[in-house]
């Protein structure tokens, strides 16, 4: 079994100096993960030594300068192409993060789509996942179908395969539930979408900083992900698209760069994947992405992965120690993430408190109001594991909650 | 008591703590002791919607005084609101429109509080001053 001591976790811990400080008088422990993940000394001295030595404009400089950063910016592509295993380099595009990649595909999606069209969500998602896809039905009279969950957090794939019809054009889930940490079932999920020839976009946010992910071997036809979710910087993330579907869709945003010739009648647009990337890229956020992903498989995602079932395995056992915990998302198959409520306790007095003694974990609906209504409750608890967490921390956190509890019944 | 000798006492209560838990502790003991609105007075138009827990107001007259009572999904809400209500209650309408409020940042709760519950305090604070005014403008 994978220790603390294999992967030396206090050798990591070195790596992130946040770790370090103290909050209201204690020890940091940070379990806020899913909403953003700390980011290494690596990361940071990639962003000092961009803007210290390298900063310029991309793509079009004829000065040395200008060279070195347009290779930084594409050897980043490259990283996070091979690490997510596209076919080409050009299906990778640079965006600020995983919700202009949704916006991105929903606009494309209101040239290709008809009235009566339909798109197949799930009630897993997170706002940002739900709201462009009904503004796009309402734009083009296309109807959005919802796939319904089941107690334990999953997806009622018995009733997913019953939705689709000859006008489904788009599958959309998240590869992780942001709320829960429901890995769901994304290779049968485009399978299935397959088979009715309906594309398929999955939301990479929850999943990327905690699995690998092999985009060909998914067979995914779009896939975004966040960069701070992944120990990289926030303002930067990435749009996996197949090449063929690229191609169709049209440009998202008009600019600089994405152009290929203008004339006062009529422009052409710039090939892929600059097609997609108006303006002034986020350079040095891009390069730092490149860097997060060099840092992550420095540690290794497997090893990465196994840590983290570890903690999620001993804080879930843990919590269910204290009496009246109740743990939303029971899945078998779930990514570091514990939501929870204590008897009729509102989830923001038990984040109050703790935060008090040092611990961030996130309370609220978690942007995921259909979940919420579910389960008939405001909101949840929800601590969030990342690889430098450890079990000292866990029993802390476990330690802080008890107290929580006997302070507010 | 005049709110500014309430505002006095509340100082002087909250010297006594040394550290933020002793401070939660209190506040949650008054939240527990919060004058509570009528389950059927928990209308939509007495609600103030925060991003995280959910207050309840609702202010009568009593003689001339103003009475307060409410409610919150969360204690240590109710805890706050219950030292608002403690300030503006039993208070005639024209001494709350006309009061300032200090306790707040010479207890230091503001800066202690996310900014979610401090955005939600300040909106209390309004909403009790409306209905203050509200009710000053009716028996004018």
């Amino acid at each position: 079994m994978l220790t603390e001591e294999i992967l030396n976790i206090e050798k990591i811990r070195a790596d992130f100096p946040i770790l370090s400080r103290k909050v209201n008088g204690h020890p940091l422990i940070y379990f806020d993960n899913a909403a953003t993940s700390q980011t290494p000394k690596q990361v940071v001295d990639a962003i000092v030594n961009y803007y210290e030595f390298h900063n310029s404009n991309v793509h079009r400089g004829v000065h040395q300068i200008s060279q070195e950063a347009t290779d930084m910016i594409e050897n980043a592509r490259d990283i996070i192409k091979e690490h997510f295993n596209a076919k080409k380099r050009e299906e990778i595009i640079f965006t600020k993060g995983t919700t202009e990649g949704i916006n991105l595909i929903a606009n494309g999606f209101s040239a290709i789509l008809q009235k009566g069209d339909e798109i197949i969500i799930s009630a897993l998602e997170h706002h940002s996942n739900i709201v462009p896809w009904q503004i796009l039905c309402e734009k083009t009279g296309a109807k959005l179908k919802v796939i319904p969950i089941t107690q334990e957090g999953k997806l009622d794939m018995a009733a997913f395969e019953k939705l689709f019809s000859n006008k489904t054009k788009l599958v959309f889930v998240a590869h992780v539930s942001n709320a829960l940490g429901t890995i769901n079932p994304v290779k049968e999920i485009i399978a299935k979408a397959h088979q009715h020839g309906a594309a398929v976009l999955l939301d990479g946010a929850q999943a990327t900083p905690h699995m690998k992910v092999d985009l060909q071997q998914l067979d995914a036809d779009f896939y975004v992900a966040s960069a701070h979710k992944m120990y990289g910087p926030t303002g930067i993330g990435m749009l996996y698209g197949k090449e063929e579907w690229l191609n169709k869709l049209p440009p998202y945003q008009a600019g600089g760069e994405m152009i290929d010739q203008v004339t006062l009648e009529k422009s052409t647009y710039a090939p892929l994947p600059h097609k997609f990337e108006a303006g002034t890229p986020n350079i040095c956020g891009a390069i730092a992405f490149g860097e997060a992903i060099n840092y992550i498989n420095n540690i290794g995602l497997d090893n990465i992965a196994a840590y983290e079932e570890e903690l999620l395995k001993y804080a879930t056992e843990k919590l269910q120690e204290i009496e009246g915990l109740k743990i939303y998302g029971t899945s078998a198959n779930k990514a570091a993430v514990i939501s929870f409520n204590i008897e009729s306790l509102h989830p923001y007095d038990i984040g109050s408190i703790i935060d008090k003694l040092g611990i961030a974990v996130r309370t609220g609906h978690h942007c995921t109001q259909p979940i919420m209504d579910y389960y008939q409750i405001p909101g949840t608890v929800r601590a969030s594991f990342a690889f430098y967490n450890t079990k000292k921390e866990i029993d802390n956190f476990v330690k802080a909650v008890k107290r929580a509890k006997t302070m507010l019944l | 008591m005049g709110i500014e000798e309430i505002q006095d006492e509340i100082v002087d209560e909250f010297s006594m703590f040394d550290d933020w838990m002793q401070r939660y502790e209190y506040l949650i003991d008054l939240g527990k002791s919060l004058p509570l609105i009528k389950e059927e007075d928990k209308t939509e138009e007495r609600l103030i919607k925060g991003c995280q827990s959910q207050v309840w107001v609702h202010a009568e007259m009593k003689e001339d005084k103003l009475i307060f009572t409410a409610d919150s999904d969360a204690i240590i809400t109710k805890g706050i609101i219950a030292l608002l209500i403690r300030v503006f209650s039993n208070q005639t309408p024209q001494d709350i429109a006309q009061s300032s409020i200090r306790f707040i940042d010479e207890i230091g709760l503001k800066e202690h509080l996310s900014p979610t519950r401090a955005n939600g305090l300040v909106s209390m604070i309004k909403q009790l001053k409306h209905y203050a005014i509200a009710f000053q403008a009716k028996m004018n």
